[in-house]
C-alpha cells in the first residue's frame, strides 16, 4: 500500500491541496516551517494577538477567513506538522527538523506536491542594508503577523502590485507613508490594461490602492529610479530622480530627496525552487519572470514522477491562482494513484488557471521588470550581503576569468555562498552577469540547489538514527 | 563540422589535463584541451581542498614531494595563490592501535621528508584546547595544508590558455579512435560537430576516463565515488590545521573566510555527471562533528554537496603510456586524492609525452598492473573507433 501523500507549504496552494486529497479519503501530510497555517498571504498573527481579520486582511478578509476556517475543520483529516523545515530532499526521502525543538526526523515519500510560496525579488541599491530599509515583503509581515511597521516615516519603492498594497495597507495602519517610488510607468499599466481586463476584480483592487493613496495626498511617483539610501546607524533618506530604467536615451531628472525613518524596496517575487531543484525536478527559462523555473504540466506535474508543483513556488501566478493549482495538482496526484476524480472539476480548474495566466502575463507588462537596472548599477554596489561581493567584483570575474555561467560566477567570487544561498542574491547576480558577459540572460543558467534549502544547526538532535550507518567515504581525504 | 588539428589532445580540463597542457604548452608544444563542461567544473573544484601528503601509500610519496615543492611556488606557476595554506595537516588517533598506526606511518614515510611530529598527552591538550571526545594523540605534518579547489583548478586552465594552449570548454567528446596516423576524435562543440586530430591523446577525463581506454582496448575496473561534503557559515578562527581521523570516518579544515568544510561519508548518484550529499553522509557527518569540535554544536551548515570521482580497487591511480597504443597516455582515476598530487601528475604526463620518461617513479600506476593480456599486446596495431559515451 502507498504511504499517505506528502505536501511542502500550508500557505493556499498547500491548503487546497491538502482539502482535496482529504476529500478523497486520503490523510495527507503536510509539513510548514511556519506555526500556524496560511501562508504568505493568510499568514495568521501569532495566537493570542487579537486584529480583526479586515484588518489584516482586506479585501482578502472573506478569503482568508474561508480558508481558515475550511483548515480547521479538516484536522483530524490531516497529519499537519507546523514548524517543521524541509530542508534536504532526496528520491523516496525528505528531511525535517523542528524549528522549535531542533529535532531532525526523515519522511519517506511516495507522492509529493511541492507549495512552497516565493519570496521578495530583490534588485539592491547602494544603501539597501543600512538598518531599517526591508523587503515588500518582510515590510508587509511585520504589520501582518507583528502588528508593527517598519518605521514611523516610510518609503516605497520598487515595482509589482505589493509596493501599492503595501503602501496601502501602512497608510491605514497609521505610518506616514513619504513617498511611493514605482520604477515603472503609467503607459505600461495603459498598455498592459486589455490582458488585466480578464480579471476585473484583481485589477479594481489595483485601481482602488492607488486612487486611495492619491486621495490621502501620498506622493506617487512613476519611472523613479532609487540611487541610494542614506544614513549610518538608521536610514535617513532615500535618493531618487525620473530615470526611464527600459529606455536608455530618455535623459534622467534631478536628484531628489525623500527624509524616512524606514524604506520597504522590492521588485514582485521569486519563487521558491531548490526543493524541486533537489528532486531533480527538470526546470526551463521563462522569459515573462525572467527565472529559471521547474517545469509542469497544466495539472501540476513536474518532469519527476510522483513531484507535483503548486503554487507560488513553481512560478509567480498570486494566491488566487494557488489555490486553484493545489486543487489541480492534487486532483493529478489522486489520478496517478488510480482513483476516479471529478473531471468537470479538472475542466474548471484548468480553464480558471489559463485566465489567471493570461493576467498575469499583464501584469509583467503593468509592472515591467527595469532592464537596465545591471547595466546602471553602480561598482561598488554590494550584491551578496552574506560575503560582502560587489557588481564590480561580478563584473571584474566576468571580464578576468571569463565567467559566463552562474555556478562558475559563484565559485569563482563567493557570491550566493553565504547563508542565503543566493536566494536573496540569486537574481541579482544572474542580472549583473548577463548584462557584464553580454549574453542572455536565459544563458546564464540557475544556481544549482544544494541542502540544507536553510541553515541548519549541527548540533540539531537526529531522533532516529540514519537510514544506514555512514560509510566510511573511499579514500576520502583522512 | 569544424575540425582541430593539434599536435597534442587532452581530454578533460580538471587539474591534471590542465596541469598537464600547462606544462606542454610551457614546454612550445602545440596542445589543445577538449572539457565537457567548464575547466575545474568536476572533482578538481568541488574537493575539500585537502593538500596533504600524510596518509599517502609510499609508492604515491615521492610524487606528492614533487606536488609539494610545485605548490610552493603556485602564484608564478598559475597566476593566483588559490588561498593555499601550509596550515599542517593533523591526523588524529581515538585509541592506542590508531596511535600505533600513526606512528608506523611516521617510521614508514621518514626517508621522503614529510617532518611528520607525533603529538600526544600534555601537549596535545595545551596545544589543542577545541578538541573533544576520545582523541589519543595525533601525527601533525607542519608542511602540509589547504587550498580552495574553486579557485586553483580553474586557474590551472586559464594559466594553460595563457601558455598558448587551445582550451574548448562545453566540448564532449564522443567517439576516440586511431586511423593508423593519428588520434581522431568525434566531439561536439557548442552544438556543433567538432573532428579533433593530433599525434598523441592524454587521457585525463577523471571518473569517466574507463570508457577512454575501453576504446582502446584496456579494461580497468575503476569505480565512481562520491564524497559527502558539508560547510557553515563562517564562525571566528580557532582551527589552525586540517584534521584528519585515523580510520578515516571525518575530516575538515577551517578556510580563510572563516567556515569550516567537513568530510565524511558517500552522497549519492543523481545522475552519471552529478552526485549530492545524500540523508545518511549529512545525519551520520553532524553527531561526529559536534564529538570532534564541541564549539561546533551551535553553529549553522549552510550547505552540502559532493562530487564524481574514479577509484581503482589499489587506490592508486592510472598514470602512464597506454599498453595497447603508442601516443596515448592516461592519468585518471585519483581516489578521492588527486588535488593535491595533480599538479605533479600533469607535469609527469608532460614529461612522458616530452621525453618518453619522468623523474618520478610511476611503475605503481600503470594500467597494465589490471591485465597481463592487455600488458602483452602492448603492439596493438590498428584500433577501431569506439564509442565512449
Ligand atoms: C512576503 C509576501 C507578502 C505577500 N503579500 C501578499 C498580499 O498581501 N496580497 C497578495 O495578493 N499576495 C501577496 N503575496 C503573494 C502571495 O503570498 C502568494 O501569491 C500566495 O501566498 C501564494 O501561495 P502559495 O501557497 O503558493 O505560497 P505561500 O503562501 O508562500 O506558502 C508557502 C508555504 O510554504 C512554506 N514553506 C516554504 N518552504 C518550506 C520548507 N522548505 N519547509 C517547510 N515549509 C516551507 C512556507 O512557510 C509557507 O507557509 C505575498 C508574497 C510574499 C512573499
Ligand atoms: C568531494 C571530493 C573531495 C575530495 N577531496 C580531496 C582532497 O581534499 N584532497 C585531494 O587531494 N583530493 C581530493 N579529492 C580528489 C580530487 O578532487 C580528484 O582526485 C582530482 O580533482 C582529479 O582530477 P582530474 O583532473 O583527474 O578529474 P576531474 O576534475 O574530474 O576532471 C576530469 C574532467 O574530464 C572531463 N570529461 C570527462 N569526460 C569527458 C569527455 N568525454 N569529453 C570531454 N571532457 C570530459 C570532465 O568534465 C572533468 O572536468 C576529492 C574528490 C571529491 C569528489
Amino acid at each position: 500500500m502507498s504511504r499517505p501523500p506528502v505536501i511542502i507549504g500550508a500557505g493556499p496552494a498547500g491548503m487546497r491541496a491538502a482539502q482535496t486529497l482529504a476529500a478523497y479519503g486520503l490523510r495527507p501530510v503536510l509539513l510548514d516551517e511556519a506555526p500556524r497555517a496560511g501562508g504568505q498571504i493568510y499568514r495568521q498573527p501569532p495566537s493570542g494577538f487579537t486584529r480583526r481579520r479586515t484588518q489584516l486582511y482586506g479585501f482578502e478578509a472573506g478569503r482568508a477567513r474561508a480558508l481558515h476556517e475550511t483548515f480547521a475543520s479538516l484536522r483530524g483529516q490531516l497529519d499537519y506538522r507546523p514548524q517543521t523545515l524541509v530542508w534536504n530532499a532526496q528520491p523516496g526521502l525528505l528531511d525535517l527538523m523542528e524549528t522549535g525543538t531542533l529535532a531532525a526526523s526523515s519522511l519517506s515519500w511516495d507522492d509529493l506536491i511541492v507549495a512552497t510560496g516565493a519570496t521578495d525579488r530583490v534588485l539592491p541599491f547602494p544603501g539597501w542594508t543600512t538598518p531599517g530599509v526591508f523587503t515588500l515583503g518582510g515590510a508587509q509581515v511585520a504589520l501582518k503577523f507583528q502588528g508593527c511597521a517598519i518605521g514611523e516615516r516610510v518609503a516605497l519603492a520598487g515595482s509589482g502590485p505589493l509596493l501599492y498594497l503595501v503602501a496601502y495597507q501602512y497608510a491605514k495602519a497609521g505610518a506616514r507613508v513619504m513617498a511611493v517610488l514605482d520604477s515603472g510607468s503609467m503607459g505600461d499599466r495603459l498598455a498592459a490594461l486589455p490582458a488585466m481586463l480578464n480579471q476585473p476584480a484583481v485589477l479594481a483592487k489595483g485601481m482602488y490602492y492607488l486612487a486611495w493613496l492619491r486621495l490621502h495626498g501620498v506622493a506617487v511617483h512613476t519611472r523613479a529610479r532609487v540611487l541610494r539610501a542614506e544614513g549610518g546607524a538608521r536610514v535617513e533618506a532615500l535618493v531618487w530622480r525620473r530615470e526611464d530604467m527600459n529606455d536608455a536615451q530618455a535623459s534622467p531628472g534631478p536628484e531628489q530627496r525623500i527624509e524616512c525613518d524606514a524604506v520597504g524596496f522590492g521588485h514582485a517575487l521569486r519563487p521558491e525552487t531548490q526543493l524541486a531543484d533537489l528532486l531533480g525536478c527538470r526546470f526551463g527559462f521563462d522569459p515573462v519572470q525572467r527565472a529559471q523555473l521547474p517545469l509542469r504540466d497544466p495539472a501540476g506535474r513536474s518532469s519527476v514522477a510522483g513531484v507535483y508543483l503548486a503554487g507560488d513556488g513553481a512560478g509567480i501566478m498570486g494566491a488566487d491562482a494557488a489555490e486553484l493549482a493545489g486543487e489541480r495538482a492534487a486532483l493529478a496526484l489522486l489520478q496517478d494513484r488510480g482513483m476516479a476524480v471529478d473531471r468537470a472539476r479538472i475542466h474548471t480548474l484548468e480553464a480558471r488557471l489559463r485566465r489567471i495566466g493570461a493576467f498575469r502575463q499583464g501584469l509583467e507588462r503593468a509592472f515591467p521588470f527595469p532592464r537596465r537596472w545591471a547595466e546602471t548599477a553602480p561598482d561598488a554596489l554590494l550584491v551578496c550581503r552574506c560575503e560582502n561581493i560587489s557588481a564590480g567584483e561580478l563584473r571584474g570575474a566576468v571580464r578576468d576569468c571569463g565567467a559566463g555561467e552562474l555556478n562558475r560566477l559563484k565559485a569563482l567570487t563567493r557570491v550566493g555562498m553565504g547563508r542565503c544561498q543566493g536566494r536573496m542574491c540569486g537574481v541579482a547576480a544572474g542580472e549583473i552577469l548577463a548584462a557584464a558577459a553580454q549574453v542572455p540572460l536565459s544563458q546564464v543558467g540557475r544556481l544549482r540547489g544544494q541542502a540544507p534549502v536553510k541553515p541548519i544547526p549541527i548540533g540539531m538532535h537526529c531522533r532516529q538514527m540514519p537510514h544506514a550507518a555512514p560509510a566510511a567515504a573511499p579514500g576520502e581525504d583522512a | 563540422m569544424k575540425r582541430l588539428d593539434s599536435e597534442i589532445l587532452v581530454i578533460g580540463g580538471g587539474i591534471v589535463g590542465s596541469a598537464a597542457a600547462l606544462a606542454l604548452a610551457r614546454a612550445g608544444r602545440r596542445v589543445a584541451v577538449l572539457e565537457r563542461d567548464l575547466c575545474g567544473a568536476r572533482s578538481s573544484g568541488i574537493n575539500y581542498g585537502g593538500v596533504r601528503r600524510q596518509g599517502r601509500a609510499a609508492v604515491q610519496l615521492p610524487l606528492a614531494q614533487r606536488a609539494h615543492h610545485i605548490w610552493s611556488g603556485l602564484r608564478e606557476l598559475i597566476g593566483i595563490d588559490g588561498e593555499y595554506v601550509r596550515s599542517g595537516h593533523f591526523k588524529l588517533a581515538r585509541s592506542a592501535a590508531d596511535m600505533q598506526a600513526l606512528e608506523a606511518y611516521a617510521e614508514l614515510s621518514r626517508p621522503y621528508g614529510l617532518d611528520i611530529e607525533l603529538i600526544s598527552g600534555e601537549r596535545l591538550r595545551r596545544q589543542c584546547p577545541w578538541l573533544g571526545g576520545a582523541v589519543m594523540g595525533g601525527s601533525l605534518c607542519p608542511e602540509d595544508g589547504q587550498a580552495n579547489p574553486r579557485l586553483v583548478s580553474p586557474a590551472f586552465a586559464r594559466a594553460a590558455t595563457a601558455a598558448g594552449a587551445a582550451v574548448l570548454e562545453g566540448c564532449e567528446v564522443l567517439q576516440a579512435g586511431h586511423d593508423g596516423s593519428a588520434f581522431v576524435l568525434e566531439a561536439r562543440h557548442g552544438g556543433q560537430a567538432l573532428q579533433a586530430r593530433a599525434a598523441v591523446l592524454i587521457n585525463c577525463a577523471g571518473a569517466w576516463a574507463g570508457k577512454l581506454a575501453a576504446a582502446f582496448g584496456e579494461d580497468v575496473p575503476m569505480t565512481s565515488g562520491h564524497p559527502s561534503m558539508a560547510v557553515t557559515e563562517p564562525i571566528p578562527h580557532f582551527l589552525p590545521w586540517s584534521l584528519g581521523v585515523e580510520g578515516g570516518s571525518i575530516y575538515c579544515r577551517q578556510v580563510a573566510r572563516g567556515n569550516v568544510v567537513l568530510g565524511g561519508g558517500r552522497g549519492y548518484v543523481l545522475d552519471a555527471d552529478r552526485a549530492r550529499a545524500s540523508h545518511d553522509s549529512i545525519l551520520g557527518l553532524l553527531p561526529q562533528a559536534v564529538e570532534l569540535l564541541p564549539a561546533l554544536r551551535h553553529v549553522q551548515i549552510i550547505r552540502t554537496w559532493s562530487g564524481v570521482e574514479g577509484y581503482l580497487p589499489d587506490r592508486q591511480p592510472v598514470l602512464g603510456p597506454s599498453a595497447t597504443q603508442a601516443g596515448l597516455f592516461h592519468g585518471f582515476g585519483f581516489c578521492g586524492a588527486g588535488f593535491q598530487i595533480g599538479p605533479a601528475a600533469g607535469e609527469a604526463l608532460a614529461e612522458l609525452v616530452l621525453r618518453a620518461r619522468s623523474p618520478v617513479p610511476l611503475d605503481a600506476f600503470s594500467i597494465s598492473r589490471f591485465n597481463a593480456v592487455a600488458a602483452d599486446a602492448s603492439s596493438h596495431p590498428l584500433v577501431p573507433e569506439r564509442k565512449i559515451s
